[in-house]
């Protein structure tokens, strides 16, 4: 099958890929660019284990086609940490006991840090809602939420 | 037409393993020439935390800090066997095959030290920070560090132990059919409260209180995190999740994973869970298995709970609100003609 030329950044690095017409971005990103950060849950966009974010808005990579990001900047879970220091949302969920077999968390940590991007501050509702396209197995979501509030309020701390 | 509400209770007993043949798990461990712990398993992590509750069981056992001791569970094929991880079997069938080979290496760490130090094996202790010391003369003492050095490269032994726990088979008796299927149960109470809309059968679940009683919990932490996401799980197996959901006709089953429904997290109830710690008496350290037990009696109070707001019993999982509107007219029904 031909093959097309994509680049894109990721996660800060320049990315330049041939792929077949039609691969979506999560298989190319696990498979060819060895991002194994998005997880392939349902692959038909119901459970949001894929998620990352493109130009700053959050997107299943598995309903996205890859050849559709060129030029675009693309983040995900595997860009968050700043080397052993993972990013805040990531240590809340640990310190929180919010992630069980963890296969959820890579997505939820995206969809959680598009919201507190748009809103250091969030109301619980807010969470809800940020979470509700993220199927989680394990925790039963309070966890999760209580794991973001606890992000926000330490952000409205430095805040003051 | 309303919206009632209604309160259910139920209280469940749940064996720890299975035993249908026996139920063995074995573990292998060992030292490394430095003085680290491996254990073998071929069980495996789904991401309950075996592989910590395992680490804390042989560091206490041994008498080492956690960070000591790694756990290798890699493959099935070539790992000492276990029947796997399931049945809420984890932690007490492998955790006690764990403990016993623990017990079996340290005893020959302590021989090891007991000829470097030229003391008796039975005269020493460990310190728990990585030392070995004479009782009562901690001054007189040597790293499990140098202790591991000394078997490697002169006193030519092995640091290590074999653990095997094994539930027998149990037969039913000829005469009275009885038979012991467990040999170790965790036990719960639920109490629920929910809201019946007697008009769309819409069941809402407003809260849960969880008392579970898990023998002791090896690590608290993870025992309510497997507790609170367990309630979650059984309030979602008495109103939502099937894929089947007219069995045993198997017509409009989910043929994706986008009609498999589960609560989301705006579906939550209130949550309280509350643990209650009575050792068991053949668990290590006191633990029973609570993996699936935590996620079953969520669906008898919740049914209890649905048949106190709105008068009727639904046996059939999960009650959705057709199965409560068929309810509801049955009743009605019975309750017109037997007024006729
Ligand atoms: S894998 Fe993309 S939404 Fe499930
Ligand atoms: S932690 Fe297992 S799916 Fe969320």
């Amino acid at each position: 099958m031909a093959r097309i030329p994509v680049q894109f950044t990721l996660n800060g690095q320049e990315k330049a890929e041939f792929i077949e017409s039609g691969a979506t971005l999560l298989n190319v990103l696990r498979d060819r660019m060895g991002d194994t950060s998005p997880k392939g849950g349902c692959q038909q966009g119901t459970c949001g284990a894929c998620s990352v974010i493109i130009d700053g808005e959050l997107r299943l990579s598995c309903l996205t086609l890859a050849e559709t990001c060129e030029g675009a900047t693309i983040e995900t879970a595997g860009g968050l940490a700043n080397g052993s220091e993972l990013h805040p949302i990531q240590q809340a969920i640990v310190d929180g006991f919010a992630t069980q077999c963890g296969f959820c968390a890579p997505g939820m940590v995206m969809a959680i840090k598009v919201l507190l991007d748009a809103k250091p501050a969030p109301s619980r509702e807010d969470v809800v809602e940020a979470i509700s396209g993220n199927v989680c197995r394990c925790t039963g979501y309070e966890p999760i939420i209580q794991a973001v509030l606890s992000v926000s309020r330490s952000n409205s701390q430095q805040a003051v | 037409m309303a919206i009632k509400r209604g309160r259910g209770v139920a209280a469940i007993n749940y064996p720890t393993g299975m035993n249908l043949g026996g139920d063995p798990s074995q573990a292998l461990v060992h030292s490394t020439p430095t003085g680290n712990f491996m254990v073998s398993l071929s069980s495996v992590d789904l991401g309950q935390g075996l592989r910590q509750v395992m680490s804390q069981i042989c560091a206490e056992t041994i008498g080492v800090p956690t960070e000591m001791v790694h756990i290798d569970t890699a493959d099935t094929d070539t790992g000492p066997h276990c029947m796997g991880t399931f049945a809420s079997r984890g932690t007490h069938r492998i955790g006690n095959a764990v403990r016993q080979a623990a017990e079996e290496a340290r005893q020959v760490m302590l021989e090891v030290a007991a000829e470097e130090l030229e003391v008796n094996a039975s005269d020493l202790e460990t310190d728990g920070t990585g030392n070995i010391q004479v009782k009562g003369a901690p001054q007189k003492s040597i790293s499990i560090f140098d202790t591991a050095l000394a078997a490697h490269f002169r006193r030519g032994r092995s640091i290590s132990g074999r653990g095997m726990f094994l539930v027998q088979r149990s037969y039913p008796d000829t005469e009275t059919g009885a038979m012991k299927p467990a040999t170790c149960y965790a036990h719960a109470c639920v109490v629920a409260d929910v809201e019946v809309d007697d008009e769309t059968g819409e069941v809402t679940v407003l809260s849960v209180k969880n008392v579970y009683e898990v023998g002791r919990a090896l690590n608290p932490a993870m025992v309510e995190q497997q507790l609170v996401g367990g309630s979650w799980m059984g309030i979602s197996h008495a109103l939502y999740e099937t894929t089947e959901p007219y069995y045993p006709d198997r017509s409009h089953g989910g043929t994706d994973f986008i009609h498999y429904l589960m609560p989301g997290p705006g579906d939550l109830a209130e949550t309280e869970t509350i643990v209650i710690e009575r050792p068991a008496a053949d668990g290590p350290y006191g633990a029973k298995g609570v993996g699936e037990m935590c996620a079953n009696p969520q669906i008898p109070a919740v049914a209890n709970a649905i048949f106190d707001a709105v008068g009727v019993r639904i046996d059939t999982m999960p009650i959705t609100p057709e199965r409560v509107l068929r309810a509801l007219k049955a009743e009605r029904g019975a309750v017109q003609s037997g007024a006729a």
